[in-house]
């Protein structure tokens, strides 16, 4: 089983509504974020071009915060789900440092958090919060290994792409170009 | 002689609150309401609550769910639903915050003078309500029920409605007119025999061509209609989008339409000249269902691409292909009617050449374009037959502006000044959930009219500017907290949907049917209110339409059978409620009553030089000023910024992050600065912002972010069809030391 997510540029009106669900769904303190909007503007007026995009954690298969965690806080779980055990944190903000996606951050309470592709909603079948919420459906959630997922099918059919390839951690979060 | 009394801006949370303790409520839960522990609720086992959403007008239909110490923790779309689809926007998702707000209006408040000075005193329930029925009775009894108007745009206005009705009066009035869609239901009510109504009845999710004008779906989060442009662009339909500014959904389009502003009649009669001469238009249909055919030929006989290039900046050949496009995809085209439409004062001509246009391509009553919808009747409780008034807003409006459909807010405002001249004087206003004087431009002039007030009563759930002019001022409970009136909404299927609170008031705070009903029995008019609570009055609303309050607890969402077409059926013979009977491409209505019977092109002003025309517009996380102190919400965006063109940064050395104030053609200068975007995406000749901002209640957290656009908006040009108020003929310019260094100083 390999988890992970697509999301397709072309939809995205980037609203936020993922930032919001996954605040409410998960108790994400005000004034911090698990996953974010990213507005990309190229060309000049009127020749234009713009990307949005909704980041998160890219649950990657060589996992540069996993390694560097010095108490084993920082793990990957079945479905390569990288998640952060609260209280074997010790908050030195290593893993921070090592993620070349700044998807990490300090938890006001001690720790460090981080997207947990809602392995607790996963678990029992249903979407993460994000992509539930979704109002374009541009977020599409699955297992890699299963033929017929949402997420292997739409990256069958579309041309995709990833952020910063060249950090070399095989990131699991699809753009859809 | 009664002598009105003087009224200063008090503002209201200087009475002090919990809640202002917060030194940094950004980085801080607000203690004591949300829990520490960290697990996410577990759907299967919560409690929930079936809601509709209060945060914008769209109403979509979810559940409030509780975590597991029986606090509010989320709010998730319910899948029958259909608004919503199940998935809800920012707003709604963020909806949460209202309730958390610490800085929510909490107990009744009275207008009392200490020491000279107004300020409000905490007063209870009964005081407040006894004081307002007896300024309404003196009312009725000095000037007449009709003397007192109700001002509303909130869920909760339906029960200060019927009251306003058994009282005696109907000058009501929603903003959401005169101030927003009115000008589109002029136009097609004069078209089509029907306005447009919301939801709009368009078939996105079927449609093979969008045409937008200045509308930016995306930015502007309606649900439904946002969800149903994301199936469409999935299935390869093109969008064609008309904005000076590089909007979201211009980004999504095939063509994106730089358009000079004010000039968008210019394109749209050109577009009509390319379908109409170059035979692109549905033969049949117009044949069958339109009236004036001839008459809209000669009359765009000279409106020719070439014409209107001069006029919009837009090339002839994208003028000509962005055509074709439409006339390949038709009848499953939509030219969009937009929702804020009061923009140049011609406002109604301009939606009616949009309707026009979906005329001629045969887009009305088809699949892809345009289906006719249908909406579930809700019954009333049993009640007298309201009172007749001697008069009503139309004595006011209909004079004047003879298309007006609704009550004109403007004009209500204008009938409270001294200066009226006609016998219908307005002298008590009930605003419910709707803030005039950032709603409503031309601000002074609702100041003049305030002070000429014998009674002024805000209803809502947090201070505005306009509480502070009030004498009385009631807290209503958030609608996480509150029934309400049903919610029947034109769709596709009839269908229906409940609110019910989740959770207690907070305070004293209370809800609005509450308020309404407690003012009937005071004002003797029990015979109106004869249900004891608004659970009874639901219920038996619901039996009748073949449910129950109980049903509806479980499942908040009802659908009900079609019982007409959804589409024209080939060949059908219809009648459109027009002085002909047929769609009028050329309006006998219009004739009759003295206005141009087919859409004029008019030039309007253009900025003077170092001036730029101020555009406003939402953000998907905000709905205008009521959701800026939602600490969900803020999260997102906690202030506006100035959208700034690179070239005219350049020319004025202006830095991105700047903070700059601005000053408006008629001199007047923002009360706040507000921070330089420089994008691409605007056009050289205009400024952009999100409305909502620079909210002046320093006790708020939003306090002083940003600039209010709407204190920039004196010229207000008025349509002479429905009377709204063109609000995009105002221009700023930079001012890039602080104007009001001075006061500061002092």
């Amino acid at each position: 089983m390999r988890y992970a997510m697509a999301m397709d540029t072309k939809k995205c009106v980037g609203c936020s509504d993922c930032v919001v669900a996954c605040q409410t769904e998960n108790n994400v303190p005000h004034g911090y974020c698990r996953d974010w909007i990213v507005e990309n503007v190229d060309g000049t007026y009127p020749n234009l071009e713009l990307e949005l995009r909704s980041e998160r954690c890219n649950h990657c298969d060589d996992t540069p915060c996993v390694r560097t965690c010095p108490t084993g806080a920082s793990h990957i779980i079945e479905g390569g789900i990288v998640k952060v055990t609260h209280v074997e944190c010790i908050g030195c903000g290593a893993c921070i440092q090592a993620c070349p996606y700044d998807a990490r951050y300090f938890h006001p309470d001690g720790y460090v958090d981080k997207c947990t592709f809602c392995d607790h909603r996963v678990a029992k079948g249903q979407e993460t919060a994000c992509v539930a919420v979704c109002p374009t459906k541009c977020l599409y959630f699955g297992d890699l290994e299963d033929y017929n997922s949402p997420v292997s099918k739409v990256l069958r059919e579309r041309k995709w792409k990833v952020n910063a390839p060249e950090a070399g951690t095989k990131p699991q979060v699809y753009f859809l170009i | 002689m009664k002598k009105t009394s003087r009224r200063d801006f008090i503002k209201i949370s200087a009475l002090g609150a919990g809640g202002l303790a917060l030194a940094n409520p950004v980085l801080n839960w607000v203690p004591g309401f949300l829990p520490k522990e960290k697990t996410p609720v577990d759907e299967s086992k919560a409690k929930r609550f079936p809601t509709f959403c209060e945060v914008c007008f769209w109403k979509c239909a979810g559940f409030t769910y509780l975590n597991e110490e029986g606090k509010i923790q989320k709010i998730i779309g319910n899948e029958n639903d259909p608004h919503s689809n199940g998935r809800f926007c920012p707003r709604g998702t963020g909806g949460v915050g209202m309730y958390y707000d610490n800085d929510r209006l909490k107990y009744p408040l009275k207008r009392v003078v200490e020491n000279g000075k107004s300020t409000f005193k905490q007063v209870s329930w009964d005081e407040a309500l006894d004081f307002i029925a007896q300024k309404m009775s003196q009312i009725k009894k000095d000037h007449g029920p009709e003397s007192m108007a109700l001002l509303y745009h909130a869920s909760s206005g339906s029960y200060f409605k019927h009251l306003l009705n058994a009282y005696g009066s109907k000058n009501y009035a929603k903003p959401s007119y005169a101030q927003c869609l009115g000008p589109r239901e002029a136009g097609f009510v004069a078209t089509y025999g029907s306005g447009v109504s919301s939801p709009e009845p368009t078939d996105v999710k079927n449609t093979k061509c969008l045409v937008l004008i200045g509308n930016h779906v995306g930015e502007n989060m309606h649900n439904g209609y946002i969800q149903e442009v994301s199936d469409a662009i999935d299935r390869g339909a093109s969008i064609i989008t008309v904005d000076p500014r590089f909007s979201t959904v211009a980004s999504k389009s095939k063509f994106w339409l730089p358009i000079k502003p004010a000039t968008d009649l210019a394109l749209l009669l050109a577009w009509i000249h390319v379908i109409i001469y170059e035979e692109l238009y549905d033969k049949k249909y117009v044949e069958q269902y339109t009236f004036g055919f001839d008459q809209l030929k000669a009359h765009v006989k000279n409106n020719t691409p070439e014409w209107a290039y001069t006029k919009t900046d837009i090339r002839p050949e994208d003028i000509r292909n962005s055509a074709y496009e439409m006339a390949k995809a038709a009848p499953a085209v939509i030219i969009h009617p937009g929702r804020h439409t009061t923009w140049y004062g011609d406002d109604t001509q301009r939606s009616r050449g949009i309707a026009i246009l979906n005329a001629l391509l045969g887009s009305y009553g088809r699949k892809g374009g345009w289906y006719f919808p249908e909406t579930k009747k809700v019954p009333s409780y049993p009640a007298p037959a309201y009172p007749h008034p001697h008069w009503t807003w139309k004595d006011i409006t209909k004079p004047t502006y003879k298309g007006a459909g609704t009550g004109i807010s403007n004009d209500l405002i204008k009938a409270t000044l001294p200066s009226a001249t006609h016998e219908h004087k307005i002298k008590g206003w009930l605003i419910v959930g709707t803030n005039l004087l950032t709603t409503i431009p031309d601000k002074e002039l609702t100041l003049k009219a305030i002070q000429n007030l014998e009674l002024m009563v805000v209803v809502d759930t947090m201070p505005m500017e306009i509480t502070g002019y009030a004498d009385i001022v009631l807290p209503e409970c958030t609608y996480l907290e509150r029934y309400d009136d049903i919610r029947s909404s034109q769709h596709r299927y009839p269908n229906i949907a409940l609110r019910m609170p989740a959770a207690e008031p907070r305070w004293e705070s209370k809800p609005g049917w509450w308020m309404a009903r407690e003012l009937g029995l005071r004002l003797g008019l029990e015979d109106y209110f004869k249900w004891k609570d608004v659970e009874e009055e639901l219920d038996w609303k619901f039996k009748q339409m073949g449910t129950s309050l109980a049903e509806m607890q479980k499942i908040g969402v009802k659908m009900f059978d079609k019982e007409k077409d959804l589409y024209l059926q080939e060949g059908e013979e219809r009648f459109f409620n027009t002085d002909s009977g047929k769609i009028e491409l050329y309006s006998l209505d219009f004739e009759a009553k003295g206005y141009d019977p087919m859409p004029v092109y008019t030039e309007h002003k253009q900025p003077d030089p170092d001036f730029y025309r101020l555009i406003y517009g939402r953000a998907p996380m905000h709905t205008f000023g009521r959701t800026v102190n939602n600490p969900n919400l803020t999260d997102l965006m906690d202030v506006n910024s100035l959208w700034v063109n690179p070239k005219v940064a350049k020319i004025w050395g202006i830095e991105a992050g700047q903070e700059i104030w601005l000053k408006n053609q008629d001199g007047v200068i923002s009360s706040f600065p507000i921070k330089v975007r420089v994008t691409e995406r605007i056009r050289h000749d205009s400024v952009y912002m999100i409305h909502g901002f620079g909210k002046m209640d320093k006790r708020l957290k939003s306090y002083g972010k940003g600039i209010d656009d709407s204190e920039l908006i004196t010229n207000v040009k008025i349509d002479p069809i429905m009377g709204g108020t063109g609000m995009r003929e105002n221009f700023v310019t930079f001012v890039l030391k602080n104007p009001h260094n001075e006061e500061v100083k002092a």
